[in-house]
């Protein structure tokens, strides 16, 4: 890499990883509801239309069961198709075909048809579009063997993400938290593909080990600050992937700090945090400290007001005080 | 069944008083929210219903306070002709407990029981089978009633929308199925999303009795409604009512409307709803400007009454997150 940086958004680097793959492999198609004429619902396709025309972006009729099943055709077909679902509280109506033909395909047929299908969707809360609109299932499509469920965070991974993603025989799911779109950061002028397996330790630290993902991650680096100032040392990895888990990077984490604080968007009963928080205890209990932590969504669809959704998601205060508490009683 | 065959009779000046009085009331209460979106007052997604008054304030005309409505996103229209107070659904989208959805809905999902409004819901094409089963419970429980079900023309690719008319039809199910086609589904124009833009006869293809009129016309809207609804309650199953119309406002307050011009907006506007109805009253001698005025001023009243009421609203404390997520039937 040349070292040289630009200032770009989250929205942007998944425009400029889109367009690379475009460019790269003629076999790629973006389709979608939205994603031409509008300019993409989150506006992260917005000028390829003209770009690249109606037959590689191609805009779908209102009928997500129908055209992701057309995404799995397309890509056992030969294609490379990335399919979008505006977000992931839509992708239940297609829910079918991801969890019942593209999730099982492969292994049906005992190995000869593989689905190279990549979905991109929006996920999570945080601005007031109530309980239709706000919710976290990447945890959920995380359940279904046969699916890889990916969660950029950050301006590298929005960027670079895409292209290993269809580089990759299988479906893979790939989950953008809807806060993240317009943030600003920078990135290498020549940033391309990454790795889609793997944590990554975002911080290091000794005492306590945050384990989260997607817009979380900044919440967990708030916290993370605080903490710091109050004379807390916290880790905090950025899982990445949520299928497969990075068990390595989470359980050596852990095994140093001796703590651990899951921070999940999903809800807490039956969600990730619930199998993270089991693989702690099936490998490293006897080097915990204390009983692992959870900071998850309440158990509420999400509200409309303002003060009510901020209580109902995960924030840096509740983190901090969940470690804090620990750390007393730990 | 269209403006041709059934040309809607001139109401009386009463009646086509309380028509325009209606549709202007939505259309100044969705200006008001407008301005209340960029205040920040109203906050998440907000999609107006401006250009499309007619179709709710007609076909509501048919319904009686017995039947049930099942909408969309874009219902405030069709809340307000159903005669949800206005205080209570402007407090429903500042998120105060005094809202029709107690605050917890906003703007895309305001329901109420007493008027028998069943949402308000976000997910496209949601509405329908749910409209197709309180069809259902009132036919096995010998009610009378209709079930109606407002939706978008973007909707019909859907699956669900099939699915609901196949059942409707098989059992011959009291629904009003109304399609408000405004020919676009966001950004994308009808032309480019459907194989066949004919909703009739989709309809058709199930064997369902359907119609098509003006949208832009509150009187054919009202005579196509009251004769769907005189079919259905006597008994000759659902009927899907293609409401030919146009919304005048952007999608939401977040689109920058890259897919359509501005003269073909422009166009539509001066085919407006209550253009047109002032306009043939006016030719019938029904109607003066000075009524317009006065109605208008009595409108705007009205909003700013809801405005008020929406503003003297209280939080709901953060204690209560987690209610109605169950039943408390220990409350009750
Ligand atoms: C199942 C589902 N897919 C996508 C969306 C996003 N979305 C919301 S409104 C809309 C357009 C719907 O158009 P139409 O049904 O014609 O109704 P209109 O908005 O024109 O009233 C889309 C794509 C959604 N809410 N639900």
């Amino acid at each position: 890499m040349s070292g040289e940086l630009q200032v770009t958004t989250y929205r942007e680097a998944l425009r400029a990883g889109l367009r690379d793959a475009l460019l790269r492999d003629e076999r790629v198609f973006l389709m979608g509801e939205d994603v031409g004429h509008y300019g993409g619902c989150f506006a992260v396709s917005r000028g390829l239309l003209a770009e690249f025309g109606s037959e590689r972006i191609r805009d779908t009729p209102l009928a997500e069961s129908g055209f992701v099943g057309a995404g799995i055709g397309a890509a056992m077909g030969g294609m490379r198709p990335v399919v979008e679902v505006m977000t992931c509280n839509f992708s239940l109506l297609a829910l079918d075909q991801l969890v019942n033909n593209a999730a099982t395909w492969l292994h049906m047929s005992g190995g000869q048809f593989p689905c190279p299908l990549v979905v991109r969707m929006a996920t999570g809360g945080g601005k007031q579009l109530a309980a239709q609109h706000s919710h976290s299932f990447e945890g959920w499509f995380a359940h279904i063997p046969g699916l890889k469920i990916l969660t950029p965070a950050t301006l590298e991974d929005a960027r670079g993400m895409l292209w290993t993603a269809l580089q990759d025989p299988d479906p893979v799911l790939i989950f953008e938290n809807q806060t993240l779109y317009p943030m600003e950061g920078s990135l290498a002028v020549d940033a391309g593909a990454v790795a889609i397996s793997g944590a990554r330790i975002h911080r290091g630290g000794a005492d306590v080990t945050l384990i989260t993902y997607g817009a979380s991650l900044w919440k967990a680096l708030a916290a993370a600050s605080t903490l710091a100032e109050k004379g807390i040392d916290a880790e905090v990895i950025d899982l990445r992937s949520l299928r497969p888990l990075d068990d390595a990077t989470i359980l050596a984490s852990v095994a140093r700090t001796h703590r651990a604080v899951v921070v999940d968007e999903g809800w807490r009963s039956g969600g990730i945090s619930a199998e993270i928080g089991m693989r702690i205890m099936e490998s490293v209990f006897y080097q915990l400290d204390a009983p692992v932590a959870r900071v998850c969504t309440a158990e509420v669809p999400i509200p409309y007001p303002k003060h009510l959704e901020e209580a109902a998601l995960p924030q840096a205060v509740k983190i901090v005080e969940t470690v804090e508490r620990m750390m007393r009683h730990g | 069944m269209g403006t041709d065959l059934f040309p809607p009779p001139l109401p009386t000046r009463d009646h086509a008083l309380v028509l325009l009085r209606q549709m202007l009331l939505i259309r100044h209460f969705e200006e008001r929210c407008a301005e209340l979106y960029t205040q920040q007052k109203i906050r998440g997604f907000l999609h107006l219903y401006t250009g499309e008054e007619a179709v709710a304030v007609g076909v509501m005309q048919a319904l009686d306070p017995r039947d049930a409505v099942v909408s969309t996103y874009r219902e405030h229209g069709h809340a307000l002709a159903r005669g949800i107070a206005p205080g209570a659904i402007m407090a429903e989208m500042f998120g105060r407990r005094e809202g029709c959805s107690g605050g917890r809905g906003g703007s895309m999902h305001l329901f109420d029981a007493a008027t028998r409004f069943y949402g308000g819901g976000a997910i496209v094409g949601g509405g329908l089978p749910v409209a197709v089963g309180l069809a259902l419970a009132d036919r096995m429980q010998g009610r009378p009633q209709v079930s109606c079900c407002f939706f978008g023309e973007g909707a019909a690719a859907e699956g669900e929308f099939h699915e609901s008319m196949n059942l409707a039809q098989l059992w011959r199910l009291p629904v009003l199925f109304v399609c408000e086609n405004n020919l676009y589904a966001m950004g994308s124009a009808l032309s480019i999303t459907e194989s066949s833009a004919d909703f009739t006869r989709k309809a058709s293809g199930y064997g369902m009795a359907a119609g098509a009129v003006d949208g832009m016309d509150v009187l054919a809207v009202e005579n196509s409604a009251r004769a769907a609804v005189q079919a259905i309650r006597a008994g000759n199953g659902p009927f899907l009512l293609e409401a030919r119309t146009y919304r005048f406002r952007a999608h939401s307050m977040f689109d920058p409307e890259l897919y359509r011009s501005r003269e073909e907006v422009e166009h539509w506007r001066e085919h407006g709803p209550l253009i047109t109805l002032t306009r043939r009253l006016r030719e019938a001698g029904l109607f003066a400007e000075e009524d317009f005025q006065a109605l208008t001023r009595e409108v705007e009243a009205e909003v700013e009454q809801a405005v008020a009421f929406a503003e003297a609203g209280t939080w709901e404390p953060v204690e209560d997150l987690c209610r109605f997520v169950y039943s408390e039937v220990e409350r009750a």
